[in-house]
């Protein structure tokens, strides 16, 4: 009983309260409206993910068909019907060259989904045997005080989802560490606060692709005589620009809004405004700085995709870019394979910071 | 020189439509050591009062004088209990009570200042939820909390705003008998804000009246001449006591259907006949 509170507990607080009917069939004995709950939770939303693939199969299904005949009249038209009846039963056979390039099917996007990982696998490998080859060499190198050699092969999709994570968390620190101080500080003062907000309401409608360009222009002229890896601090730096203006709207807001009694508190105790800031004003205005946050961290997370893209520098945004102008056959699906990725780890995300939220709000009548 | 003293003290909240003028002429001396309470309607004043009292707000026009200083600020030599508690929620009952005992007594040692807390949280009964968050607690439980706050502090006067409204009768007795006990161990001054009238017998010194808004004014004050300690039971059966209860109750039973007179409106009701379901 007591291990099923927890863990309830825990699903509501993560945001998987939808989880709670599964939970709840299996930590004691299903009651009639367990069952019911579980119907409506879990095997409707199962439906509609049957309805979804079935709809995107028969979408691809006549797309195909559409390039397919088109094909086919295009050979026709060109060269007759000895090489139209050639593409037919090209196309039939199933064979790879002639196959229409148009919307994957699921099962094409589950296919290269494997071979993704199997392709992880293999690269994985590879590293790790260069690494054991190169093992003496580099220790040598080290000792002579030259550059270790390192692997300079392609990464892999897994690589990418890592490298894009790294550039996100490191973008949503920078939002965290410039945001949330400047939000209290304008929070603080009336004046601040008034002088300051043309800034803010201008810069926050900048678009994602001006703020990589304006930080390229910095940056490529910073990092001139050093080589380090720019691609990678300008993306990170613009994810950071572009997404901080929540966390700094929500700080702002959420300091300035202190509730009246609580102020009342701290003056009746005589708290420094040291004191009064830390103890009072930013525990009270967690909530809001969290909410910003959140939305802070799925706001990078989307403009990373189209930061990457642009910039050149590796992650999901380049492996999309490559993947299109590459024109494989099974490019497109890779494709389909990255979008429903960025869309779980969004989600994800989304909820780890949605749990962090829970956990710091509290309702304003609490104390009251 | 009084202890404390409010001449003429006139509150008027500014606003948009010219402001609500509170309070009007309030003339209040209280002495060293004396336990006054004030009693009034809902939404006359009393909170704008203790308020003013405590060094929250200024008033309008008119001083309030403490010890013969004009009150500009909040001070630790006047402890409140807030009406509606004001408890921070992100911080334990103990934390809640800690916060403020730090405050009060700067140099003392962290070990010395967790016994304070103990000590005065245990005086609420509250030992069992110390390290419990406030949103875990009923409102009475609060009440308390925000009662060992402001006594834990150890202050010179204590203003209290309704502290033991939310409260059951035997929790009420009890609290009252701790109040008058920390009040009378050193001699201390309080104000008390109730709208209880045996309370405010079985408490003050004095009562006073306060009339309703706006422009309220202190009525004529009625002093409780019973000797202390005071004894529940037997308090029922004293003269002074029946005397004075009746006399503020009559007291505010006229001030209250003056109030209903003054008002002079008409309303014109509309014509509202009965429905027929049958037909
Ligand atoms: N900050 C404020 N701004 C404007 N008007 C206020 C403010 N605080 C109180 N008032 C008004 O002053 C009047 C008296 O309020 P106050 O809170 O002092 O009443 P009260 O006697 O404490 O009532 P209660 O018994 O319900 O606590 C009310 O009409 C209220 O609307
Ligand atoms: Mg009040």
């Amino acid at each position: 009983m007591k291990q099923s509170i927890t863990l309830n507990k825990i699903t509501q607080l993560m945001g998987f309260g939808f989880l709670k009917p599964i939970t709840a069939l299996f930590t004691g004995k299903p009651q009639k409206e367990d069952i019911v709950n579980f119907l409506k939770k879990i095997i409707v939303p199962l439906l509609s993910i049957l309805l979804f693939l079935g709809v995107w199969q028969g979408g691809s299904k006549a797309l195909f068909n559409k390039e397919a005949n088109f094909k086919i009249e295009k050979a026709l038209a060109d060269q007759g019907q000895a090489a139209a009846d050639e593409i037919r039963a090209c196309i039939a056979s199933g064979e790879i060259s002639c196959q229409p390039n148009t919307l994957p099917s699921p099962s094409q996007v589950w296919t290269s989904f494997k071979t993704l990982l199997e392709d992880h696998k293999v690269i994985s490998a590879d590293k790790l045997a260069f690494k054991e080859k190169t093992a003496v060499m580099n220790e040598k190198r080290i000792a002579a005080g030259k550059e270790p050699i390192t692997y300079t092969g392609r990464p892999s999709f897994v690589d990418q989802i890592f490298t894009s994570l790294k550039t996100v968390f490191a973008g949503f620190l920078l939002a965290l560490v410039i945001a949330v101080p400047i939000g209290v500080v304008i929070g603080l003062s009336t004046t601040l606060r008034s002088s300051f907000n043309w800034l803010i309401q201008i810069f926050k409608p900048v678009s994602p692709v001006v703020w990589l360009l304006l930080v390229f222009m910095i940056v490529k002229t910073l990092t001139k005589d050093s080589n380090s890896d720019s691609a990678f601090i300008i993306s990170f730096i613009s994810v950071g620009l572009c997404s901080m203006w929540a966390t700094l709207v929500n700080t702002a807001m959420g300091v300035s809004s202190v509730d009246k009694d609580y102020i009342n508190v701290a003056k009746v105790l005589k708290l420094g405004p040291m004191q009064k800031v830390f103890k009072v004003i930013l525990p009270s205005s967690l909530p809001l700085i969290f909410t910003g946050l959140r939305i802070t961290l799925s706001v990078a997370w989307m403009v990373l995709i189209a930061i990457e893209l642009l910039a050149q520098s590796p992650g999901l945004g380049s492996f999309v870019w490559e993947e299109f102008q590459n024109g494989a056959i099974d490019s497109n699906s890779k494709i389909i394979v990255a979008m429903f990725i960025i869309g779980i780890i969004g989600f994800l995300l989304d909820r780890i910071m949605l749990t962090i939220q829970n956990m710091v709000s509290f309702n304003k009548n609490e104390g009251v | 020189m009084a202890y404390l003293e409010l001449k003429n003290v006139c509150k008027t909240y500014e606003d948009a439509s010219g402001g609500t003028k509170v309070l009007s002429n309030i003339n209040l001396t209280i002495e060293e050591g004396e336990f006054v309470a004030i009693v009034g309607f809902t939404g006359s004043g009393k909170t704008t009062l203790v308020n003013l009292i405590n060094g929250l707000i200024k008033p309008t026009s008119g001083e309030v004088l403490f010890k013969g200083e004009p009150v500009t600020d909040t001070s630790h030599e006047r402890g409140v209990i807030f009406q509606n508690y004001s408890l921070l929620p992100w911080l334990t009952v103990g934390q809640n009570v800690y916060m403020a005992v730090k405050e009060a007594f700067p140099k003392e040692s962290k070990e010395k200042l967790q016994a304070i807390v103990k000590d005065y949280v245990a005086m609420v009964s509250l030992s069992p939820a110390i390290n419990k968050r406030p949103k875990e607690l009923s409102g009475g439980m609060r009440q308390r909390v925000a009662v060992a706050r402001a006594l834990a502090m150890n202050p010179e006067m204590i203003i209290m705003d309704e502290p033991l409204g939310a409260l059951d009768a035997l929790t009420r007795g009890n609290l009252q008998d701790e109040i008058l006990n920390i009040w009378s161990k050193d001699k201390r001054t309080a104000l008390l804000i109730t709208n209880d009238v045996d309370e405010g017998i079985y408490m003050a010194d004095r009562i006073i009246p306060l009339k309703p808004g706006p422009n309220a004014t202190l009525g004529p004050e009625f002093i409780i001449d019973i000797e202390r300690p005071r004894d529940k039971t037997s308090l029922n059966d004293n003269e002074t006591y029946k005397k004075n209860r009746n006399a503020i109750i009559e007291y505010l039973m006229d001030i209250g259907n003056e109030r209903k007179s003054v008002s002079n409106e008409t309303y014109e009701l509309p014509e509202i006949s009965p429905k027929s379901f049958v037909a």
